[in-house]
């Protein structure tokens, strides 16, 4: 029997005066790695923020391991959009690292020499080692992807959310974070992953979540990933074009 | 005898907007990560009331009552702007120009009611328009040193604090720091070195002390600290220099020069800096451009201009 890590109950969360998620409840089972699809405006983004108590519920209540987030916080990592940051401040990418380290390091303390190594050790595995004293602003943007996530493992979490990781990256970047997901996976972590592309959401991911600011389907990826699924969540101004093996959305209208 | 006394006073005016400058330095590299290098100005206009209606309440001039004022108008300035931004359609821009405009002619009005008072022309409120570092007496000096160095204290000791709530706030909320707490404190060091400096430097010019060294500071550096120490360090030279000035002649307000000094130090980052300077991408440019060429002649095996 495995643990849920993850129970959502009912959550809502509204920008101004449009709500964006509606009634959300769905659990996440430890060891998994979830896709959450939906179109823009689903309210993907905002359902991780508002898990995380980035963005105020109107109503609902959130669990990791049957308590608050406050309690779990630790055990949680965060990768936001990479464009949510300003990635000309004046830092290098060995230092953007550490701060995944800042919780554990403790406040108004300096980071250690050890701290330092750790930093660097993430930063090997996701292949950028030979940039850790670059400048974050001079790196591309799937190195600032890759710092981003290096980031991320250096908290050495057990849950780990990511916003569109896989958003504007090279090839080779998105290879080195999917095996990085996978591993994770492998190490019995848990990872929710909002993602767009739905062409490779089967061969990334074994839970899809469909989201459009309400739970439109949720379980495992070979059960729920179907064609109905999709064109529901994505709505009448959709075309469904199935081409082969490939799985291809269309807007009707622009 | 007299001269004599004067250059100690002078030592001890110039040790304080030192300070006075390496406080701004330093909290004005956060306010330029935070975006916010309008919302200083903002805020230093919106003090002046505050040192007015203090003077009128207590009738005379106690420099720290005085900041105590400063710094209440200056927050009513700060909520204010907060409140406009959220509650209604006027942009943050808007709601700064519109308060920093509105609480400097209030300031400028109560200013002239204040000069009427008996006593009133004589107190050197006036000075809180233009600055006249000057003017302060010993227990002045020694209120805005002990302030400056608390300011000091705080933007060194949360070093890495700050550069996380700067960088990137939603994972330092993430992973559970107050990002409610961090801006309180922000607010708080940096309405505390304006209104500190308004006597000195005047409520008009303040906000230079806190823009122009940290614009400066980028164009020599690329690392987060760095900035701050380098800022600060112009800040302390700008507040030094300046008012040595302004001491050489009487009459002479210290803001102005105070300003001129930082402003060219920030030339000489502009042209000269080592990154980004006009200078030096000019010449790494014309480097490259010349090595690219010999590459090509080299490719080509020709000797031709290329071109």
């Amino acid at each position: 029997m495995v643990s849920s890590v993850i129970n959502v109950d009912d959550l809502s969360a509204s920008y101004q005066k449009n709500k964006v998620l509606n009634d959300v409840s769905f659990e996440v089972k430890e060891g998994t790695i979830t896709a959450i699809v939906g179109p823009n405006g689903a309210g993907k983004s905002t359902l991780i923020k508002t898990m995380l108590g980035l963005h105020p519920k109107l109503t609902g209540n959130v669990s990791f391991w049957d308590s608050p987030f406050k309690t779990a916080k630790k055990k949680i990592g965060y990768v936001p959009q990479r464009g949510s940051v300003d990635w000309d401040f004046p830092t290098d990418a060995l230092d953007v690292v550490t701060m995944g380290l800042y919780g554990k390091i403790g406040w108004f303390r300096i980071p250690s020499k050890k701290d330092k190594e750790k930093a660097m050790n993430a930063l090997k595995k996701m292949g950028m080692e030979s940039y850790a004293h670059r400048q974050i602003s001079q790196l591309s943007g799937g190195q600032q992807q890759r710092v981003f996530l290096a980031r991320a493992l250096a908290q050495d979490a057990e849950l780990y959310f990511m916003d569109e990781p896989l958003a504007g990256v090279d090839a080779s970047t998105e290879k080195a974070i999917m095996t990085i997901l996978k591993e994770l996976k492998s190490n019995g972590k848990t990872v929710l992953v909002v993602h767009h592309d739905l062409q490779t959401v089967p061969e990334y991911f074994d839970h899809v979540l469909f989201l459009n600011k309400k739970v439109y389907a949720h379980g495992e990826t070979e059960e729920v990933f179907t064609k109905d699924n999709i064109a529901t969540t994505y709505g009448g101004d959709m075309q469904w074009v199935g081409k082969g093996d490939q799985y291809v959305i269309q807007s009707t209208s622009h | 005898m007299l001269s004599n006394l004067l250059h100690i006073n002078t030592v001890w005016v110039m040790a304080s907007t030192m300070i006075l400058g390496i406080a701004a330095g330093g909290i004005g590299c956060l306010a330029y990560w935070k975006r916010q290098n309008l919302m200083s100005d903002a805020l230093s206009h919106a003090a002046l009331p505050g040192v007015v209606v203090a003077f009128l309440i207590i009738q005379e001039k106690n420099l720290l009552l005085l900041v105590i004022g400063a710094a209440l108008s200056a927050l009513l300035g700060a909520f204010f702007i907060q409140w406009f931004t959220s509650a209604s359609r006027i942009t943050e821009d808007t709601a700064m120009g519109m308060t920093l405009s509105v609480f400097y002619g209030v300031g400028v009005m109560l200013l002239a009611i204040a000069n009427r008072s008996p006593g009133g022309n004589q107190s050197g409120l006036n000075n809180f328009i233009y600055g006249q570092a000057a003017a302060m007496v010993r227990s002045d000096v020694i209120t805005m040193v002990v302030l400056a160095a608390i300011v000091i204290f705080i933007i060194f000791i949360a070093f890495k604090e700050w550069k996380l709530f700067l960088f990137d706030p939603d994972f330092a909320k993430g992973i559970g720091l107050s990002i409610r707490g961090m801006n309180v404190l922000y607010t708080i060091v940096l309405v505390t070195t304006i209104v500190i400096g308004i006597q000195a430097v005047g409520v008009i010019l303040m906000a230079a002390m806190l823009i122009i060294p940290s614009v400066s500071a980028r164009y020599w550096t690329h690392s987060f600290k760095m900035m701050i120490l380098l800022s600060s360090v112009i800040g302390g030279i700008s507040g030094a220099f300046g008012t040595w000035v302004s001491s050489t002649g009487s009459g002479l307000p210290t803001g102005p020069f105070i300003v001129l000094t930082s402003a060219a130090i920030f030339a000489i980052s502009l042209f000269f800096g080592k990154e980004h300077g006009i200078v030096i991408r000019y010449i790494q440019f014309k480097m490259q451009q010349r090595s690219s060429q010999l590459d090509q002649q080299v490719m080509t095996g020709r000797g031709g201009r290329s071109q």
